[in-house]
Formats: C-alpha cells, structure tokens, sequence
C-alpha cells in the first residue's frame, strides 16, 4: 500500500458519522430531507433544532431503528447498511435515548450485560463481566453501585448506566438525545464532564438538543435541522446565540411582548403547603404555597421534571394532595377530602394539559367528539346533555373552529389528522369555551408549529385580560418570560420564590432553576455582574 | 368525511376476508377427510336456510349469540375483554328460573319482564367481582372471567344436583316449570295461521334481542353514558382528565356487559327448556367474542354475525346427520378460525386498508 | 386422614399433577417473554390428539410423544406468530387458539376413528409405564418408610420425574443464563432488548417454541399414561388451571410448581373428602374444586400477596416504536 493512499484514507477517516441525502418519509410526512452533513472524530457534535425537525429520527437511522428512503450513511469513511440496533453496536455507535432503555427491575449491573453477557451461563445472574464493567467506570469516572436495583437510583444515575452500556458494547461514536431534559443543572454539568473525558479518550460525542445554551457550553461543532433539512454544519466558536436561533426557526424570533402593569384584585387561586406524590407514592412537590388573582398569569418555571406536571395535576383533581390545601374559586381540594376532576371542571376550572396526546384528546375521535371532551356533562351546550345530540355536537364544533381559526374547520374529520397546533388550537378553545374564572395550562406550545404559537399566546393574554386567572406552566424559559406576570421557580419540587415578572431576567431564573433560592440567586447574580 | 367512510369500509372488507379465509380452510379440511367441501357447504346452506323450521333453529341460536354478541361489546368498546358470558349466562338461568319457580301462576306478559329482570341481575352480579377486580386492581378480565366460568359451572352442579333435581331423576336438571310461564313461541304462531313448521325453539326473545340492539346502539352513540364509555375505551389518561370516573364506567360497562349474556337465561329457561339444565350455555360465551368481533362491536354487524353462527350451528346439525365423516365440530373451528383471523389480522389488515381505501377516496377527488 | 390414605392422596397428587406442571413452566416462558398466553389449554389438547393418533399410527409410546410435541410447537409458532408479527390481541389470539384445539381434535377424531372423537385405546407398549424402583416391593411392608418408597417415590412414570427436573431447569435458564436475562428483559422492557442488539421478535419465538414443546408433553401425558388414548375435551380445563398457577405462583418457578402442586393435592384430596362434615355441614366437593381459582382469584384481587407479572405482557412490540 503506497503511503499516498494511506494519507487519502486517513483524510476520508477523518469523519466518524458522514450522512450523504438521507430522507426518510413516514406516510406522508417528510422526517428527514436530504440530510447532508459530517460529525468529526474525537469531538463533541451538536444536533440543534426545534422540536419535530427531525433529529431524533435522523439519529434512529443512525442506530438501526428507521430505515432511510434515500441516502447512504459513512462510518470512518466507508459505506454502511446499518439495519439493526446490533449492526450499528458492532459499527461501534451506542445511543442514549431520551426515554431511557432500561429494565427497572433489574440491577445496574444486569442491564450494563444484557445482550453482551460473554457466555450461556451467568455467575450470579449477571456474568463474568463485573471487573471489566468497573474498569470502564473508573477510566470515565461514571460510578454507580452495580447491584443496586435500577428503578431505586435516580435518573441521573440512570443516564450514567445508559452511558456506561453503550461503553461497554464499544461505541467509539456517542449519540444521546435530549439528555439534558430530565437532569438537574448540577447533573447537566457532571454529563458535561464525561463529555469532555470521553473526547479526551478519542470518543465521538453527539450531542442533540433543542436548547441553545448547551450546543454553545460543550460542543465543537454544530448542525442545525429545520423541517427535517440540515441547514448547515459550523464550528461552533463561529456561531452565537441569536445566530443559531435564526437558523432553527428559519427566522428571528420576536421580541417578547412587553409586560404590563398587573391588574390585582380577588385572590381565586390559593395553594397553601401544599405536597404530591405521584402514582408511586414518591413525593414530588414539596410544602408548596402561592396564589393567584383575578386577570394575573403565574407562570412556573422549571427544568423538566421538577414537580410541575405533579403540581398542574393536583390542581386538576387527577392526583389527590398528599399534604396542604389548594383553593380554586370556590372548591376546596384537601388530602381526605379529594376532588374529583368533574367537580373541579363544575365549578370553572379550564385545564388544557401538558401531555396533549395523553390527556387532553382522542386521536382517533373526530373533531366534534374531541370538542365536548370534558365538557360533556354541561348543560350550557346544545345537543349534550344525559343525550348527545351528534348534529348538535357538529354545530357546536364548527362554532369553535372559526372562533379559533381551526384548519381545516371539519368538525368531522379525525383529530389525529390535525396539525398539532390546530389540535392545540381547539383544545384551547375548548377549555376557554364555558369561561372558566381559572385556566390551568401547561406546555401551551410544545409540538406546535411557529403560525400558531403567536395565536396561542395572544389567546391566553386576552383570557388574562378578561379577568382570568391564569397558571401557566412551561419549560421555554422564553414562554414563561414573554406571558407571565410573576414566576414561580420550582426545583426538586420546592419553590425557589416567585418573581416579579420586572424584575425576572433569564439569569436569575436559570439560578434558581438550578436550585438556588430567590435571595441567594439574587446575590449570586450580584457578585457574578461585578 | 372521507377518514369514517374508509374505516367503515376497510373493516367490513377486513371482516369479509377474514370469514372468507376461516371458511377456505374449513373447505380444506372438508377435503382432507375425503368429501366434497361445496357439497358439504350447500348442506349448511339448506339446513340453515332452505326450510322455515331450519331458519326458526338458526334464528333461535342467533337469539343467543346476539346477546353474548352485544355483552362482549359492550366491554369492548370500554376496552375490555369480558369472556365469562357463558357463566354468566349459566348463573343468569337460576335467576329466572327462581322468578318462574316461585311465582308459577304468572301469566307470561308479566313473567317476561321478569324474567328480564331477573337474568339481568343475575349475570351482571355474577360479573360484578371480576369488573371490580379490573376496575380497582388492574386484574386481567380475561383471567378472571375464564376463573368464574368454572366457579359458575360448579356452583350451578352443587344447586342443582343438591337442591334443585327432582329426587327422582338422575339427569343433571330442575324440574318443569308451569305452562303458563312459557313464552309465545313461532311455531305456535304459525300454526294459528295454519303453517306447521312442526317443534321449534324460536320464541318472542328474538324479537327482545332486536330491541336491545337498539337499546345498545341509542346507549352507546347517543347518550353522555356511551360517550364517557367509549372515552374509557380511547384513552383511560384522558376520560379520567375529562371528568369521567373511570373505575365506575369500567364496573358499569362490565356488569351491563353481564346483565346482556343473562338475556340468555330468558331465551332458555321461559322461551325453550321450561326447566334449569346444568351448563345450558356452553360454549356461547366464546361464540360471542367471535360475534363481536365479526360484528366489529357494533349491533348493526352483531346481528349478521349472529345469524352467520346461528347458521352454521343449524346446518352444521345438517351436514354431521348427512356425511357421517363431518362432524359439528368443523363449527367449532370455523369460530376458532375466524376469531384467530379477527383477533390476530386486525393491527395490520384493519390500518392497511383503511389507508389504502384513504388513497382511493383522495384520488377520485383530486 | 390415617398416615397411608395421606401416602395414596400425595402419589396420585403427584400424577395430577405432571400435565399442569408441563403447561405451566411452558406458560411461564411465554408470559416472561412479554407474551400473555391463554392457549395453554389449546395446545396441551392438540398435544394429546397428536400423542394419541400417533401412538396408534406407529405403534411407539416414543411416537407418540415426538407427535405431541411437534404438534404442541406447530400451534404455538401459529399462536406466536399471530401474536408477535401480526401484533394481533394475545388473548384473543390464545382463546381462538383453544377454540380451534377443540373443534380440530374432535373433527378429525370422529373422522379418522369413528369413535366419537376418540382415539384406538393403546397397547402397552405405545403408553408409558409406571417405573418400578428396586426394593420397592421389598421394603413396601415397612413402616412409614414402606408406603412412601413404594407409592410416591417409586412407581411414578417417567413424566412425574421429568416435571420436577423441568422446574429446576425452567428456574436455571430463566435466572442462570443469559437467554433468561433476555427473556425477562422482553417481558419488562423490549425496547431496552431491542437497542441492546437482540431480537425481540427471535427471544419470544424462542420461548413461544419451548412452550410449544412443554404444553405438547403436558398433552401426550393425558394420552399416553393417564387415558390410554385421546378422548374427546380430555384435557378438561386443566390448560386454564396451568395458567391460574402461573399467576398464583407469581411468574417464579418455584412457586408455580408450588402452585401446580397444591392445585393437584386439591384435586386428589376431593375424591377423599366426599361427605367429610364440619359439624352438620357436609363439605361440598365442589367448594374443593373451586380452591384453585379462588386461590388465583385471591392474588389476582390483591388479597393474597401482590401479582407481579411481566410488565409488558399483552402489549405487542412493534420494532422501532419507542
């Protein structure tokens, strides 16, 4: 072999991952368009883009799990048919899902094994792997009891397994979706760590995530996705915040509205110590206290996971309070006095949910049945009652698709064919439909497309503007800054303090999303401006 | 518009299928045991068909599937898979059998809705516990309705053998009923108009079991009741998040669901045996999973369905009598055949078509 | 209950209870590979045709089980294809499964025999014999030790042997080996087997083939020892209480065979027990029948310890769907 060709491969090698016009279709929805791009060896890679344009199903193709219509994938420059999770291990790629892959009843130690475990037999029911497994621990510095059961650790620890799992099985390239999502801002900073340590050892890290910050703190380089296209791969010291925010959204986003004076008066929402515990009685908000007056939005912010969905459901009456008292107009929800949701919806309460898919619709319903989901037993509207009148249902559907701007207005269509922001778009219009005094809502824009996103935010100020009160909960700290008019911080299930809105600023929320209290962060802040 | 008119017909295609290939394969065993499969089938059709005592039979065992048809149903559209209606039945028969015991001098009119009365109480209280124990405990209804078919059956020989058998006999049965309680049966009808159709089972019931479909059909799609039913059946997560009190639907869904297979215990009991029989509902609990599923859970397929098992239990009589190597079995495992088809086809042919039936429809427009 | 009715009741408890042990652990394969299986009894009744027929056929007891067990395997790949491929309804993919059992083996039963469904009664030498141990005879006469040498520990055939030997394996494979950590990876999370390059589609077909097999034996045992031929239904019901002892036994091995053994003493025990009073009331046998599912019942409602099943059982895994 000439040393000229040598040199050529090398150059070729230089790519771990090399997508040439990848496209994969689901029906008739494009996921991945003619995705061109190239992630360098013995770096940290960023995948950047909104939610649906396509990161994840280009990273499942990646691993085996799609399968693209078009377009050839490269590992260390050669071509490779990628069919399966177990070809794309032996290629060497190990993947960190969002949603962790994990048996929970097992130990640490037998999901770090499962599928790899060297041998018919296993000593102990794990194999004869626990050395080598603790090689790798101490080499990237990701400890964990092996034999702890997995369910019982915390979900930090959890991702460590994952990590270690794709380690193990050899992974020289390091895929992890959206890791950041479920992680304490200290945890986020532990990940970071063993990024840095698994470059250091030539490790190939990608990294995709939605939000800004972290492609700008870690990665080497960065490829923006929007509607499924690469828009374009740059080292990431060239770029900044706004830059790549353009890039994603496919142009610059508006400026929050401004805030206004708030209206204060009645006080209609009133939380007082309240504690949750979610289905398996692990306590998820703590001693939690506010309120909220007529015309006012409160806006709770928060990384993922901190208790917020267990705070919006126990407002709801879908999970009992396990200590404390909520107050809604005039129900009062106590743990041994709990509130059926019925009841709560009686007595004007509107709840448009986090988890639209899960709560808040019937996929394979029609539109007419969706829009009297919930309100099905009022008698404000014509055609249901103890009979529902079907005709009278279509009526009262059509009524909210106009008022709402609901595309295409066929109350007989099936929802899940709906665009998710037209979905979200009714399923609004419906809560706010019987004027509710409170309005309950919780990720109001996830998975919903920029044209609607201006509607629903618009919606929601003129419910405050009629008097409502309103709590809204999102992860988008931008949300939360551009709608609320004081801020409530969770963290671990604790209030940080409410904020407010005018003297908010993304710094002092990020503080104390990472656990910092109101006055601490505000020293904080303090010492890190001078 | 377009999206229900493709469902609809994706599942009646589907359904055709699956009947078309369960009954292919029966051809094919027909044919394994050396005889003519088109000969034998024609010996179903005339012997369900062919005369109006064989069509009064068909309609008779039709009466019965409707009901364990409409039970399986009802559950189903909650997501549920009750398939303890033949205990259900089977206990149902001791509660109208009770009614006509002790109260012998009714006239009929009255001892009907009594009867109805009393097998609806009685099967939807015998599918009381398994519905609570789904509701409340996450048990698997199948399970537990396969564990109360036993406990019926044993149940129904401890009663009968100990305290309802004339002491006399040794069949496993009660006495008769009065006269007075049987109801109006066909052939008796026909007979005043001066057709003899000669002994035949086909009673009033039948005519019962039409009006609960149309009960059922009002029920599920037109009242809030249905409307929380079927949310419960869609998405759990979501009917709890619309103010429907879940368990509660489910243990309703599930006894009505046992109070329907009861309608069996009337049709039996009042309208042919006159007396209790041990087990007189073998085998049709299984026969209405088949007919829900055929019927795609609704009562305007249920009652073909109904009439499609009703037929082939009539002329499967038919064809045993006529080539002494078929026997009634090859029923049996036509109703196995078609349930394997409907349960294990659904999540790909059902979606399949429904797509492509999508494409037609999109294409004539465009 | 004198010491030697004890001795007859536990060795015939111990013959009722080989087909329910065979059906069970085959069950148990299933449901820990995330499948539910209600067609236990289905396939031990194909099983018992299959032994049956083709004991007569080749005039060989070996024939007769290689038949069953091929036979029991067929209708599982069926089952499991259904359930697994085509992401049909497991349980009503197991109910048709015992639907068509029952309607195929009376079909062709009457149609091969003309017997009414039943099989040509077999030879000795086409069924399995009990197995004399040496000295039983000789030590039958003494005390205590005599009768249980002789009735329970002796002159079992080689199936009540093969069950308890089964159970150990089943509990070996299913916590010793790396298939068993697979399988049960299967029944809790497929997803999590799938991304760590195993098939789950393979592990389930796997434990869908062993099923076969298991249910096949517990069938051939109805043919070949205990009826001497196949008759029509015979396995009356005993495929449902296999699946009750998989659920009362908690998906463990060792409580299911507990399960299958208790189920089976409960069985002998009725036939002792007619007419046995508490007080002046005379004990129903079928309140005895009845213990095993109002046991299972029991569990199932919470009463009696927690069900703690596969988490995924009855959910099809679709490849990719996460």
């Amino acid at each position: 072999m000439s040393a000229i060709q040598n040199e050529r491969e090398l150059q070729d090698n230089s790519y771990a991952v090399e997508f040439r016009g990848v496209t994969k279709k689901f029906g008739s929805v494009v996921a991945n368009d003619d995705v061109t791009f190239g992630v360098r060896k013995g770096t940290i890679h960023g995948i950047i883009g909104e939610n649906g344009a396509g990161k994840s199903t280009l990273m499942s193709i990646l691993f085996g799990l799609y399968h693209p219509e078009q377009g050839e994938i490269l590992l260390s420059g050669a071509l490779s048919k990628i069919k399966t999770p177990s070809t794309a291990i032996r290629a060497g790629i190990g993947m960190v899902h969002q949603h962790f892959m994990l048996v929970e009843r097992m130990t640490a130690l037998q999901n770090v094994v499962l599928g790899t475990e060297e041998g018919y037999w296993l000593k102990g029911g794990t194999g004869n792997v626990a050395s080598k497994v603790k090689e790798i621990q101490n080499r990237y510095g990701l400890h964990f009891p092996l034999d702890a059961v997995t369910r019982d650790l915390p979900v930090g620890v959890q991702q460590r397994i994952e990590i270690l799992k794709a380690l193990y099985r050899g992974a020289d390239v390091l895929i992890l979706d959206e890791p950041t999502g479920v992680l304490t801002p200290g945890e986020v900073q532990d990940l970071f760590r063993v990024f840095q340590d698994l470059r250091a050892q030539g490790k190939t890290v990608i990294l995709i995530t939605h939000k800004l910050q972290e492609i700008l703190s870690i990665t080497d380089s960065v490829t923006v996705l929007r509607q499924g296209k690469s828009v374009g791969t740059y080292a990431t010291a060239e770029t900044d915040r706004m830059m790549l925010a353009t890039l994603m959204v496919g142009r610059r986003p508006n400026a929050p509205p401004q805030a206004r004076e708030p209206r204060r008066s009645d006080i209609r929402v009133e939380v007082s110590n309240l504690g949750v515990k979610d289905n398996l009685s692990i306590q998820r908000v703590f001693d939690l206290s506010f309120q909220i007056h007529a015309g006012e939005v409160l806006g709770v912010a928060g990384v993922a996971g901190n208790g917020q969905s267990e705070l919006l459901s126990a407002l709801a009456g879908l999970s009992p309070p396990s200590t404390g008292k909520i107050r809604l107009g005039n129900v009062e929800i106590l743990p041994d006095h709990p509130t059926q949701p019925e009841t709560i919806r009686k007595n004007g309460v509107g709840h448009v949910p986090e988890d639209r898919h899960r709560l808040g619709m019937m996929k394979r319903w029609t539109a007419a049945e969706n829009s009297i989901l919930g309100l099905h037993r009022s008698d404000r509207i014509e055609g249901v009652g103890k009979r529902i009148k079907p005709s009278k249902v279509g009526n009262w559907c059509r009524d909210l698709m106009t008022k709402h701007d609901v595309r295409p207005a066929n109350p007989d269509l099936r929802f899940g064919l709906f665009s998710g922001g037209n979905q979200q778009k009714l399923v609004i219009g419906r809560e706010i439909a019987l004027s509710p005094d409170v309005l309950l809502i919780g990720q109001p824009t996830r998975g919903v497309d920029i044209g609607a996103i201006e509607n629903i935010h618009a919606a929601l100020l003129a419910e405050r503007d009629r008097g409502k009160s309103v709590l809204l909960v999102s992860v988008e700290l931008e949300e939360v800054l551009a709608l609320s008019d004081r801020i409530l911080v969770m963290f671990e299930g604790r209030s940080m303090g409410i904020v407010d809105r005018a003297d908010a600023d993304e710094k002092l929320l990020g503080l104390m999303m990472a656990g910092l209290p109101l006055a601490d962060a505000l020293n904080e802040k303090k010492v890190t401006v001078q | 518009m377009r999206n229900h008119a493709s469902g609809t017909i994706a599942a009646i295609v589907a359904t055709l299928i699956n009947i078309a290939a369960a009954f292919l394969i029966g051809a094919l065993l027909i044919v394994a045991v050396g005889e003519n499969p088109l000969k034998a089938f024609g010996v179903v059709w005339t012997g369900a068909f062919g005369s109006l005592k064989g069509f009064s039979f068909t309609l008779y065992y039709a009466t019965n599937f409707i009901f364990t048809g409409l039970a399986v149903a009802v559950a189903a559209h909650a997501r549920e898979y009750n398939i303890g209606g033949e205990g259900q039945a089977n206990v149902s028969g001791l509660g109208v059998f009770l009614v006509g015991a002790m109260l012998p001098f009714l006239p009929w009119p009255v001892a009907i809705v009594l009867g109805i009365v009393a097998g609806m109480t009685f099967g939807a209280a015998w599918a009381f516990v398994p519905a609570y124990m789904s509701a409340r405990r996450g048990s698997n209804l199948v399970v537990t309705t396969i564990m109360f078919n036993f406990l019926a059956s044993l149940l129904m020989i401890y009663l009968i053998v100990n305290f309802l058998r004339p002491t006399t006999s040794m069949i496993p049965a009660s006495g008769a009923l009065a006269d007075n309680l049987s109801l109006p049966r066909m052939d008796r009808f026909l007979l005043t108009l001066g057709i003899n159709i000669h002994e035949n089972p086909l009673n009033i019931t039948f005519l019962v079991a039409l009006l609960v479909c149309v009960a059922v059909t009002f029920l599920i799609w037109h009242t809030r009741w249905g409307y929380e039913l079927r949310a419960v059946g869609e998405n759990r997560d979501a009917a709890a998040y619309a103010g429907v009190h879940v368990p509660r639907v489910v243990i309703q869904a599930i006894c009505l669901s046992g109070a329907l297979a009861g309608m069996v215990g009337l049709n039996e009991v009042f309208g042919v045996q006159h007396r209790l029989i041990l087990d007189f509902a073998l085998g049709y609990g299984f026969t209405g999973v088949a007919v829900a599923l055929i019927g795609n859970n609704h009562p305007l397929g249920i009652i073909p369905a109904a009439i499609l098992f009703g037929a082939l239990y009539q002329g499967g009589a038919s064809m045993a009598f006529m080539f002494p190597k078929i026997s009634r079995e090859v029923v049996v495992v036509l109703q196995g055949l078609v349930i394997l088809f409907a349960g294990g086809f659904v999540a790909v042919l059902r979606p399949y078509l429904t797509e492509q039936f999508d494409h037609f429809f999109t294409r004539k427009v465009a | 209950m004198d010491y030697l009715t004890i001795v007859f009741v536990t060795a015939s408890a111990l013959r009722l209870a080989v087909p329910l042990i065979f059906a069970a652990m085959g069950g148990l394969y299933a449901e820990k590979s995330g499948v539910i299986d209600i067609g236990l009894e289905g396939k031990m009744l194909f099983g018992a045709f299959a032994a049956g027929a083709c004991a007569t056929a080749f005039g060989s007891s070996a024939a007769g089980l290689a038949g069953a067990i091929a036979a029991g395997i067929l209708l599982a790949l069926a089952q499991a294809f259904a359930s697994i491929h085509l992401r049909g309804n497991q349980l009503v993919i197991g109910i048709a499964i015992n639907i068509i059992a029952s309607g195929l083996t009376a079909f062709l039963g009457i149609a091969w025999y003309q017997r009414g469904g039943q099989t040509p009664q077999l030879d000795t030498h086409e069924r399995f014999l009990p197995i004399i141990l040496p000295g039983a005879d000789a030590i039958s006469n003494v005390p205590i030790i005599g009768p249980l040498y002789a009735q329970i520990i002796s002159g079992q055939t080689v199936f009540v042997y093969g069950a308890f030997l089964l159970a150990i394996i089943t509990w070996l494979v299913i916590y010793r080996t790396r298939f068993g950590l697979r399988l049960q990876a299967c029944g809790d999370k497929p997803e999590a087997v799938e991304t760590a390059g195993v098939s789950v589609f393979v592990t389930r077909y796997i434990a869908f083939t062993i099923n076969g097999a298991l249910c096949g034996i517990g069938g051939a045992y109805f043919a070949l020892v205990q009826g001497g031929a196949f008759y029509k239904d015979m396995t009356a019901g005993q495929g449902y209480m296999a699946l009750a002892a998989v659920i009362f036994g908690n998906w463990r091995p060792g409580r299911v065979l507990a399960a299958c053994l208790l189920f089976a003493f409960a069985d002998a025990a009725q036939g002792r027990m007619q007419g046995a009073m508490i007080g002046d009331f005379a004990i129903p046998t079928q309140l005895i029948q009845a213990l095993p599912y109002v046991l299972t019942l029991l569990l199932l409602a919470g009463i009696v310890g927690r069900a703690e099943g596969p988490l995924e059982a009855g959910r099809p895994y679709i490849k990719g769907e996460r």
